[in-house]
């Protein structure tokens, strides 16, 4: 390994989860990432490795990404054996380098669920999350002009809750982490934003059981309460929502 | 708890009653319920067995005393029966469900915190305890009794060395059980909020306290005075 161009940059040995195509037979393949400024993000360490991988005539790592700024819920990698790697509450993107040492072993490897299928390299198939959102269905708004922003008053307190639940980008860090590959934690917080405003209340009762019975016909596992995905989740949702989401549940199975 | 089975007599529909119930969240509550179950008869076990601090005949009399129940006793073991089986089908068919929902396994796959020595082995204390139970039927429930005071049974399967370790491990067992899963249901049965959490958390594990250290001082105490 060539020394690393002082202290504001480091080298790294990737191990990275190399798949070719939507069929599962893949294996670790090792790269060299040298001379990573410590400023980088995850992803632009990714961009400098894949510039060499490109030059040497071989295909590049596939891997997902958007916005780069925490917030669209594109990117997302196990990163040894951390869901966005090691930091709490950071998106792939967001985390930086400097929270690696010189000669690191990085392993990086997709999400790995049923209801996620790995389409290439590090990238995911998550639109298991956009058919679980679709299930919900619609609130019912009326049609016209934009109602006055005041028409239905919402306390502060509901409103903070439902924007915690809110803040879920979608990124599967959930699923991927939970120990059984349960997407509770994402369905407890879609379920929460709109069962907590008065907007979403008419189709709650349906709108629970939809969005549960979508989330078990998708293949996801059973949530055992193991908190891992809170604790990996990027945006630090809380279980909470799970225990809402159960709440509405025995509701909605109470009285339809 | 009733409510919710009142409420689900009240709406009958077969179908809805199998959608709900075959849901992630209806196995869920019926590990809850059952599990529930489970805690009230531990606590009121214990709290009988306990009654052995107070001396062999307070304890003999005691025994006798619930035995004058006849069926209603009978009722009840039916009703722990119905609720260890329920429990472990359902417990089995989630942990199968659990693994077939991730059929490629991480190379590399480290805990984030969230976890606990309880929650990552529910299934596996599960099966300890379910062996732990056919012995300590086979000891205490279907040994011969008309020779012998209750308090006499215990105290002679307690001076073997090798039964009184293994009861109290599978005491160590129950708790660690019991720890993550009394935490658990409340979190099923919807309990759980921001506020509250910490404190269940809490009441949970002084549960499980309680439960291990209540059981597992009884060989204990009858080996000491002995």
């Amino acid at each position: 390994m060539t020394k690393a161009n002082g202290e504001k940059c480091i080298n790294l040995k990737l191990k990275v989860w190399r798949q070719k195509t939507k069929d599962p037979k893949g294996r670790l393949e090792s790269f060299k990432a040298e001379n990573i400024s410590k400023d980088m993000s995850f992803l632009e360490m990714l961009d400098v490795v894949n510039e060499e991988i490109i030059h040497s005539g071989k295909d590049p790592i596939a891997f997902d990404h958007d916005c780069r700024e925490g917030i669209c819920g594109s990117c997302g990698a196990m990163v040894n054996g951390r869901a966005h790697g090691p930091e709490k509450g950071t998106t792939l993107c967001q985390l930086h380098m400097r929270h690696f040492s010189n000669g690191d072993t990085v392993v990086i490897e997709p999400w790995r669920s049923r209801a996620f299928k790995v389409v290439k390299d590090l990238v995911v198939d998550r639109s298991a999350f956009d058919k679980i959102i679709q299930a919900g269905g619609y609130i019912s708004v009326n049609t016209g002009g934009a109602p006055d922003g005041n028409a239905i008053p919402v306390p502060q307190e509901v409103a903070e809750k439902a924007m915690d639940a809110a803040e879920c980008i979608g990124c599967g860090a959930c699923a991927a982490a939970c120990p059984n590959a349960s997407a509770m934690l994402f369905t407890g917080a879609k379920i929460s934003q709109f069962a907590l405003l008065p907007q979403g209340h008419p189709e709650t009762k349906k709108r629970v059981l939809a969005m549960v019975g979508k989330m078990d016909e998708l293949g996801f596992g059973n949530c055992t309460n193991e908190r891992e995905c809170e604790a990996e989740c990027p945006k630090e949702i809380s279980i909470i929502n799970i225990a809402r989401m159960n709440r509405e549940f025995i509701k909605s199975a109470i009285s339809p | 708890m009733v409510g919710f089975f009142v409420g689900l007599i009240m709406h009958w529909n077969s179908n809805r009653l199998i959608l709900i119930l075959s849901s992630s969240i209806g196995k869920k509550l019926i590990m809850a319920f059952t599990g529930l179950g489970f805690c009230i008869f531990l606590l009121s076990h214990l709290a009988g067995n306990l009654i052995i601090y107070a001396g062999d005949d307070a304890f003999n009399s005691y025994a006798e005393r619930l035995h004058s129940f006849g069926p209603l006793i009978i009722l009840a073991e039916i009703g722990l029966l119905f609720l260890g089986i329920v429990h472990i089908s359902t417990g089995i068919y989630l942990f199968y469900q659990n693994v077939r929902a991730r059929p490629g396994r991480y190379i590399k796959k480290r805990n984030a915190g969230g976890r606990s020595i309880g929650s990552s082995t529910m299934p596996y204390t599960g099966f300890l305890i379910l062996i732990f139970i056919v012995f300590h039927l086979i000891d205490f429930h279907f040994v011969e009794k008309t020779d012998r005071s209750i308090y006499q049974i215990v105290s002679e399967t307690f001076s073997n060395p090798g039964y009184t370790i293994f009861y109290i491990l599978s005491m160590v067992v129950v708790a660690v059980h019991v720890d993550h899963g009394f935490w658990s249901l409340l979190q099923t049965l919807g309990v759980n909020n921001l506020e509250c959490m910490p404190l269940l958390r809490v009441i949970s594990s002084a549960i499980s306290l309680f439960v291990g250290i209540g059981f597992g001082s009884l060989p204990v105490f009858i080996t000491l005075i002995s």
